[in-house]
């Protein structure tokens, strides 16, 4: 039992760690990607004994920086809620990550752990209810504020982000047809097998149109650029016009942390979670004959490595993005939202049934 | 239709563009870290303070006065380049010559660098071509305003 505990608090810390790692560091790569699809350099100063290392301490020295700024609340706020709102934000999303699947069971102390913090059985809806508490975050910041265009920002990303729910989520209803489980370990599981005994069975082949409106939606959720709405930094500041220091810095490191939770439940539902492709238990069986015998622990880290290298695929893809388009109009937003995305989706769950039932 | 297809054939190609950006700066960049030498850089920026940038031969920077051969000041106090001066930043105190074919040198030439926008208009009036801005000094930084009240004939 107190094993048991012991085994839940240390994959809870690693895990919490990585997101952290991870969305620090995103930072970094956001910084030097847009430098160099805009052929610049990007920050390489921040140099710890003159060790550059290509600027990869800047990350901690914005940290640093952000520490120590002041604690500012404007007079007019209230106090209670100013204070509470990043925290809201950045609490249900960081939450998230424990219903994602690093991997597959390890055998450790004659132990079978899984990667995963917790298997919930209704790990999609949970992670869906996370993702729109977070709402509560830009609402109360916006309302505790008492300032008019935090007001409007946070009002705008309360539409926004209740808009794009409804997308996002008519999106998995049809992936949900496919791989009949809420479960993720149980849809990575679905994913490793063939679809026509060659393409790995992931939810992009079955899926696409899903992938292309939960990908769109989820770019949405994350209230970055083409979709910044509630922030808008060239019209209203948004709903952190009256944020500075620290709680500011939890606003923006939310940001980078929704950006990596899509990206890792882009995986986690599309793109096969922990699957290599054709790597079973006992190493790859490739489709046109061979094959190539692989460790246990072998097979352990290449799944690991490979969940990790599709997640910073699609950081990578979303930055891209970010840095790409220019901003949609507040009337865009909503049309492509309710006319494009959530009528693609019901196209999608009808082609799916039409599908499962002539099958 | 048709326009939705349009539109989504531009935000493909708008990806394409910043995207292949990206992967040709990234391979110079990764050949340069590897020592191999390429004709194209991955980035313009110049990275300032350890590589000089080079300044244009009409570049206004810190001023000077031209030195005679003889390593005398060349310059004869004919207030010309305080009158022409549209911010007032230059003041110069004249006295006597030694030698009657020059009559005058300048005792101070002071120019203010905080009032100085540098325009040039001092270079172009100075009829014995004794002040120039080509000294190539850009760096003209100071922590108080008395260190930037710069004396040209001591120098």
């Amino acid at each position: 039992m107190r094993g048991d505990l012991l085994i839940i608090l240390v994959k809870v810390v690693l895990t919490l760690m990585w997101t952290l790692l991870l969305a620090l560091f995103l930072t970094w790569v956001e910084r030097k990607e847009s430098a160099v699809m805009q052929d610049r350099i990007g920050a390489n100063r921040a140099s710890v004994f003159g060790l550059r290392l290509f600027g990869l301490f800047q990350p901690f020295a914005d940290a640093i920086k952000m520490l120590f700024k002041e604690d500012f609340a404007p007079t007019f706020s209230q106090r209670t809620l100013h204070w509470l709102a990043p925290t809201f934000s950045f609490f249900f999303v960081s939450v998230t990550m424990i219903a994602v699947p690093f991997g597959d069971t390890i055998r450790l102390f004659g132990r079978r752990i899984p990667l995963q913090v917790v298997d919930l059985n209704a790990a999609v809806l949970f992670v869906l209810a996370m993702l729109s508490l977070g709402i509560y975050g830009i609402l109360v910041s916006g309302w505790a504020s008492s300032n008019r265009f935090a007001l409007i920002g946070s009002l705008r990303g309360a539409a926004q982000l209740i808009s794009y729910e409804a997308a996002l989520v008519l999106s998995l209803v049809g992936l949900i047809m496919v791989f009949p489980s809420l479960s993720l370990a149980r849809i990575v599981e679905f994913q490793g097998g063939l679809l026509f005994g060659v393409l790995p069975k992931w939810g992009i082949f079955l899926q696409p149109l899903g992938f292309i409106v939960f990908y769109l939606a989820g770019m949405a959720g994350t209230k970055r650029v083409p979709f910044d709405m509630p922030e808008g930094e060239s019209e209203i500041i948004g709903f952190y016009t009256e944020y500075g220091g620290l709680k500011f810095g939890l606003f923006m490191f939310t940001d980078f942390l929704e950006v990596i939770v899509l990206a890792a439940l882009a995986t986690t539902l599309f793109f096969g979670g922990w699957q290599v492709p054709w790597l079973g238990d006992g190493g790859f069986v490739f489709p046109w004959g061979g094959g190539i015998q692989a460790a246990p622990w072998a097979v352990t880290v290449l799944r690991v490595l490979s969940f990790n290298l599709k997640v910073l695929f699609f950081c990578w893809l979303q930055i891209l993005t970010r840095w790409t388009y220019p901003r949609f109009r507040y009337d865009q937003v909503m049309d492509l939202g309710w006319k494009v995305l959530v009528p693609l989706g019901a196209v999608n769950v009808l082609a799916t049934g039409l599908v499962l039932a002539a099958r | 239709m048709i326009k939705a297809w349009r539109v989504f054939k531009e935000i493909v190609r708008g990806s394409a563009i910043t995207g292949r950006h990206f992967f040709v700066n990234m391979t110079f960049h990764t050949l340069r870290l590897f020592g191999i030498r390429t004709r194209r850089r991955g980035a313009v920026t110049i990275q300032y303070p350890e590589v000089p940038k080079a300044l244009s031969p009409r570049h206004h920077s810190l001023h000077r006065i031209r030195p005679r051969e003889d390593g005398r000041s060349s310059c004869v106090a004919c207030m010309l380049c305080v009158t022409v001066c549209p911010s007032e930043c230059i003041t110069v105190e004249a006295a006597e010559d030694p030698d009657p074919e020059i009559q005058k040198v300048p005792a101070k030439f002071v120019v203010d660098l905080n009032r100085c926008c540098f325009c040039g208009f001092c270079v172009e009036a100075c009829p014995v071509d004794a002040i120039r801005m080509d000294t190539g000094e850009i760096r003209l930084a100071a922590a108080g305003r008395s260190a930037l009240e710069v004396r040209l004939d001591k120098t």
